[in-house]
């Protein structure tokens, strides 16, 4: 199955839009499915792992991507991309901004969300910070593909201190 | 003033491609885990009903509707309201059944399939066969809620 190119999709507007709740009931029970899994599984018995959450989000990011415009295509610097992931992807996306940017300069970037919608209906603090993971896995790959499209490769990870709160690292790959 | 404008119709564009998207690497996902399209079919309506049966409470806190006294007013308000809420489409409802206990949900424009395009090697692939699980376990869901019109 595969998607076709980057058409562009202004022309039929808001004719019908998926409302955004649909997301997350899908992407609920798509992590529903790694907890379904067989605790022990043997070599390839996982169906849902984290890497395959992590690289159907890098899939969506990178179509997400294409969709864009091309003015935004035109970046001056790598941290322009990362202030456009922060502000209008991840508006678009969760329907809020990242609240805070942080870098090293040097290629390593904190993407912080302190109140992570996807994790925003598992309890806060820290009873349920075991099963965060499987609730960031799609995103991680979805910053990935959508930097993969900007021209940045990168590796994306996620850590969780306290419920809804959580951090998103990317440390750009230069070959 | 007019770049804010196409921020936000952009914003809304991709929130919408999100859940499309995320549909379809799922299914490619589950043909590639699964080894035939009965298998998928089968998944596809298990997730659905796994989600219909939460996404029935979400619509009813959103949607306002009153209790339906017929299963045509059911249908009904399934075409009219519930896919226009979250698909933004409105499918045509025919082939009602003499007994008037089964009917039919024609989608002319099916967002799920934007974009999409089928390989020869799955013509038994029931693409959209999430939203018959939705549908399935938002049903049997309304059916256990002792649901009494809002005061």
């Amino acid at each position: 199955m595969r998607t076709r190119g980057a058409e562009r999709l202004l022309g039929r507007g808001g004719r019908r839009m998926a409302d955004a709740a649909l997301f997350e009931f899908l992407h609920t029970e798509m992590v529903a499915e790694l907890w379904a899994q067989d605790p022990d599984p043997g070599p390839g018995g996982q169906k849902m792992s984290l890497s395959v959450l992590e690289g159907m989000g890098f899939r969506v990011g990178q179509a997400l991507g294409e969709r864009l415009p091309r003015e935004t295509l035109a970046f001056r610097e790598e941290l322009d991309v990362l202030k456009f992931l922060c502000k209008d992807v991840w508006a678009a996306v969760f329907q809020k901004q990242m609240d805070s940017l942080r870098t090293n300069h040097q290629g390593t970037y904190v993407l912080q969300d302190n109140s992570f919608p996807l994790l925003i209906r598992m309890a806060s603090g820290l009873q349920y910070l075991e099963e965060a993971p499987k609730f960031l896995a799609f995103t991680c790959g979805l910053l990935r593909g959508t930097l993969s499209t900007l021209g940045i490769k990168s590796l994306v990870t996620a850590s969780v201190a306290a419920l809804p709160a959580c951090k998103f690292q990317v440390v750009i790959q230069r070959s | 003033m007019s770049r804010q404008a196409n921020r936000g119709t952009e914003s809304k564009k991709m929130s919408s491609e999100l859940f499309t998207l995320t549909y379809g690497a799922l299914v490619t996902q589950l043909c590639k885990d699964y080894e035939n399209d009965e298998d998928v079919n089968k998944q596809l309506d298990k997730m659905g009903y796994n989600i219909g049966v939460r996404l029935i409470e979400d619509f009813l806190a959103r949607s306002n509707v009153g209790r339906c006294h017929d299963f045509r007013e059911t249908a009904d308000v399934i075409a009219k309201v519930a896919f226009k809420m979250y698909l933004g489409i409105t499918p045509s409802i025919t082939n009602w059944s003499p007994a008037g206990d089964e009917f039919s949900l024609i989608l002319e424009n099916n967002p799920l399939v934007d974009f999409v395009e089928l390989p020869d090697n799955h013509s038994s692939l029931i693409y959209s066969n999430l939203l018959c699980g939705v549908l399935r376990g938002a049903l049997e869901m309304i059916r256990k809620l002792r649901y009494t019109a809002n005061a």
